[in-house]
């Protein structure tokens, strides 16, 4: 099975693509150290009795820091890699599981549309082009709404995590959807697909065991791709105050509050932050791209 | 003119470099079609594409010389090559529908190509396009050059392909499989053109192609590949009546006739032999669980008056799209344990009847019987209807009938644990290996992959497959279309050998009449959706009734006779 790996087309084309290497050095840097955080943090941003307000508003230790503090400390004395750790740790999670159920609910709609085409096919896709009308970002202020309206305070705090995740993956699922549906077009005239029907076998397992191994291919890229997204819309919306409070802070969060100190000399809080989820999003692209390559046997 | 002298082409890649061509020597006259013949993977149009400069990177010619007259090929610069190819080599690729641009007109098409390698003007170069469509056998030339592509039918749209290699007078035209992807009437128009220019213009053709048929048609010299390397050389008439080398005579028996019926066909090399196959996952064991008790398994299958109607393309946004009608009132009887051949060119609807029979069209009237019961239509068959399981499928192409994420294991024993046949896991791989061993293939295939298989063994996957299911009728669709002459002997073979030993009933579904004689015992010919000739299949290839079923005859390039 390893040796089966080792020996694909992917590790071949992987091994001679100075982006690709870069990139997936960078990503596992990342998340790595991202679920790693409770055990490489010298301090819980979320534990109030682990820092101090003396230490407030320290510079990176290049600039003169405290060597405590690699990358200075925000206005209330957090060390700054702590909180960059536990903010990706939650902006991953979000990501990860927003663009899990995204896959889902979008690969399962577009493999039933594709495969039974007709009026359910019509119906799910003019859903998932009212969708793409709409700006992501707007659909997930939408959900986020609905969710203050109809959830008791108490609940919306507890929450939070969970309405964001949904949000996300409700706005995203569309690329899922498509992406599957044109694929299985293509596959179920295939003859392995009509053997199957001919067979009289159950459609699901007709959609499930033959056609979706098969189109797993452009679905993987997509995924890819949509983590970054997901990643980047959990950023806007707590960005925008709407997302995760202040006090469980995602990378979007620590940028919002590193905004206050942009014009005040401490350029680290918004900085540091903010580079760091740059480099996240692009290594992740930059792989995402490298497996559409690999897939596509018409670059090779 | 063109001399080709040991000729080696190499592709450096990631498994080491592999050598396509190795030492290949052949020549082209002015006024000669040389036949360039060989299965796939030959090297065929490998030579045609060293011969242009237009090698696949990062293959490259090793070694050998080619020269064009005086011109050595080799040692032109790109952009003499460039100038080269089109005005002293044209080419003619195999599929007219994407040799031409779709989106330009073919006089737009013709006074690019004449304005490209002569200093015209767009006056002279219409005048000189109209003349060469003429000259190739379009009528109302004139008029016609305005229209677009995909307003010619196949043969016309290859012809214009041939007109556009023919613009700036080639000295030497390189035809690539030009007629594999057109019916058998049309072939022998475009074959003939062929012919003609050769003898008129005195243009020298390298004709690549793996049908021995159009070998025999109209070359005058052929040369025999395999592997990359020649097998036997000479005028086309030795070489096809009295072969030398031994491939070459196992090529040729290999090739179905249509002059005469034989038991078996020849079959060129072996496979490397295959070890016994342990007891209980033998051939007999196979045979044992297929027959169950039975001595004859196949039963009848009646078709009457059926009718398939498709919606066409629609013509107004307010009105329903005109219905084309696909099958018109087709009757067919298959006795039970005999083979009918199904035959009639691209769009004659030989493949919707097997559709209708599988249950995957519905059709707008009509009835199906298999055996003494109704056989009900496809919405009406129900997915736990006895007869998903009695009447299976064998289809035209190998590399897409089997799903490539699953394992042989995995294929095979899928329909023994779909029609619930043995409920025992262990069991089903057994007699999966066993079925492997009757179709001829090594038991360790059963941990492989598809993709890890030949296409004859791929298609012999496919028919182990069909047989798992204990089937009484077998529909085969063009199963032998997609693989190479010594390939489809050995498959056909199977099939016969099957079919005799089981006593089966077999559609057989083929556009190769050659091969629907040597596989039938009945024939049904359609055309347009409409049986026009039906018989015992021996009568109809010493006497065809219908004149329809003459002209087929006739035009089917017959080899050996």
């Amino acid at each position: 099975m390893l040796g089966r790996l080792f020996r694909s087309d992917a590790v071949y084309y992987f091994w001679r693509s100075p982006a690709a290497i870069v990139a997936a050095i960078v990503a596992v840097l990342i998340i790595g150290g991202a679920f790693a955080a409770p055990w490489l943090a010298t301090s819980n941003p979320y534990d109030l009795a682990s820092f101090s307000l003396m230490n407030g508003l320290l510079p990176p230790i290049w600039e003169g820091g405290d060597p405590r503090f690699p990358l200075g400390t925000d206005d209330q004395g957090r060390d700054m890699v702590s909180s960059i750790l536990y903010g990706a740790r939650l902006s991953l999670l979000i990501g990860i599981m927003a663009m899990a159920i995204a896959t889902v609910l979008g690969v399962g709609l577009g493999l039933a549309a594709g495969y039974y085409g007709g009026r359910f096919d019509a119906i799910v896709m003019r859903i998932a082009d009212i969708q793409l009308a709409l700006p992501a970002i707007l659909t997930a202020l939408l959900i986020d709404g609905i969710s203050r309206g109809l959830l008791p305070a108490a609940m919306q705090q507890d929450l939070r995590v969970t309405v964001l995740t949904l949000a996300i993956a409700l706005s995203l699922w569309v690329n899922f959807a498509r992406t599957a549906r044109a694929s299985v077009f293509v596959e179920r005239n295939k003859d392995y697909v009509q053997a199957a029907m001919i067979m009289g076998q159950h459609p699901l397992r007709v959609m499930v065991r033959h056609i979706l191994p098969n189109i797993m291919g452009p679905l993987l890229v997509i995924m890819t791709v949509d983590l970054a997204s997901a990643i980047l819309l959990e950023a806007t919306l707590s960005f925008l105050g709407i997302g995760l409070p202040a006090d469980s802070p995602s990378l979007g969060t620590l940028i919002r509050i590193g905004m206050q100190f942009l014009l005040s000399g401490e350029w680290w809080i918004l900085w540091v932050p903010t580079i760091f989820l740059v480099a996240l999003v692009v290594s992740i692209n930059v792989l995402g791209d490298f497996l559409r390559d690999v897939f596509n046997p018409r670059l090779h | 003119m063109l001399s080709v002298k040991n000729l080696t082409v190499q592709f450096p890649g990631r498994h080491g470099t592999f050598t396509a061509i190795e030492d290949v020597s052949l020549t082209v006259a002015a006024g000669e079609i040389h036949g360039l013949v060989g299965e796939s993977g030959a090297g065929k149009s490998t030579i045609g594409a060293a011969i242009i400069g237009l090698l696949q990177p990062p293959g490259f010619v090793a070694n050998g010389d080619l020269h064009l007259e005086n011109t050595d090929l080799r040692a032109l610069s790109a952009y003499d090559a460039h100038q080269m190819r089109g005005a002293r080599i044209s080419v003619i690729f195999q599929d007219p529908q994407t040799s031409l641009n779709p989106l330009m007109t073919i006089e737009d098409q013709l006074i690019e190509t004449v304005q490209a390698h002569e200093e015209v003007s767009a006056a002279e170069a219409r005048d000189r396009s109209v003349a060469l469509l003429e000259e190739i056998g379009i009528e109302d030339a004139a008029k016609r050059i305005k229209a677009y592509p995909h307003q010619f039918s196949g043969g016309m749209r290859q012809r214009v392909v041939i007109a556009l290699a023919l613009c700036t007078n080639p000295e030497l035209i390189i035809a690539d499989e030009p007629t594999t992807a057109l019916d058998v009437a049309v072939q022998s128009q475009v074959l003939d053109l062929i012919r003609r220019l050769a003898d008129t213009r005195g243009i020298g053709f390298l004709l690549i192609t793996h049908d021995i048929g159009v070998i025999a048609q109209i070359t005058d010299n052929v040369t025999v590949l395999r592997g990359g390397k020649v097998m036997e050389t000479g005028p086309t008439d030795r070489v096809l009546k009295t072969p030398e080398h031994p491939y070459t005579q196992s090529l040729m028996s290999a090739v179905p006739r249509l002059d005469v019926k034989l038991d078996r066909f020849l079959v060129p090399d072996s496979d490397t032999p295959k070890l016994a196959a342990p007891a209980g996952k033998s051939a007999a064991d196979a045979e044992a669980w297929l027959r169950a008790g039975e001595q004859a398994l196949g039963e009848g299958l009646g078709m009457d008056n059926i009718t398939v109607r498709f919606s066409g393309p629609r013509e107004s946004l307010f009105r329903k799209p005109d219905a084309f009608t696909a099958l018109d009132g087709v009757s067919m009887q298959v006795r039970p344990g005999s083979v009918m051949g199904l035959v009639g060119e691209s769009g004659s609807g030989k493949s919707t009847m097997a559709k209708v029979i599988t249950g995957l069209v519905q059709p707008a009237s009509g009835t199906l019987t298999l055996g003494d019961d109704p056989l009900p239509l496809a919405r009406q068959r129900g997915r736990k209807d006895p007869s998903r399981r009695l009447v299976q499928m064998v289809f035209q192409d190998p590399y897409s009938s089997l799903n490539s994420r699953h394992r042989v294991g995995e294929i095979l024993t899928e329909p023994l644990w779909l029609y619930g046949l043995e409920a025992d896991a262990g069991k089903r791989r057994d007699i999966a290996a066993a079925m492997l061993d009757l179709v001829g293939l090594s038991a360790d295939a059963i941990n492989r992959y598809p993709h890890q298989f030949s296409g004859g063994q791929r298609q012999r996957i496919a028919v182990a497959r069909s047989l798992l299911a204990r089937p009484r009728v077998l529909i085969c669709d063009e199963p032998t279309s997609a693989l190479d002459v010594s390939i489809q002997a050995q498959v056909l073979n199977l099939l016969k050998d099957l079919q005799s030993r089981f006593g089966l009933t077999i559609l057989f579904i083929s556009h190769n009449l050659a091969v629907v004689r040597q596989m039938s015992d009945d024939i049904t010919v359609l055309k347009s959706g409409k049986v026009v000739e039906a018989s015992a299949s021996e009568a109809f290839f010493i006497a065809p009734q219908a004149v329809y079923s003459k002209e087929l005859l006739s035009l089917t390039p017959g080899f050996g006779a």
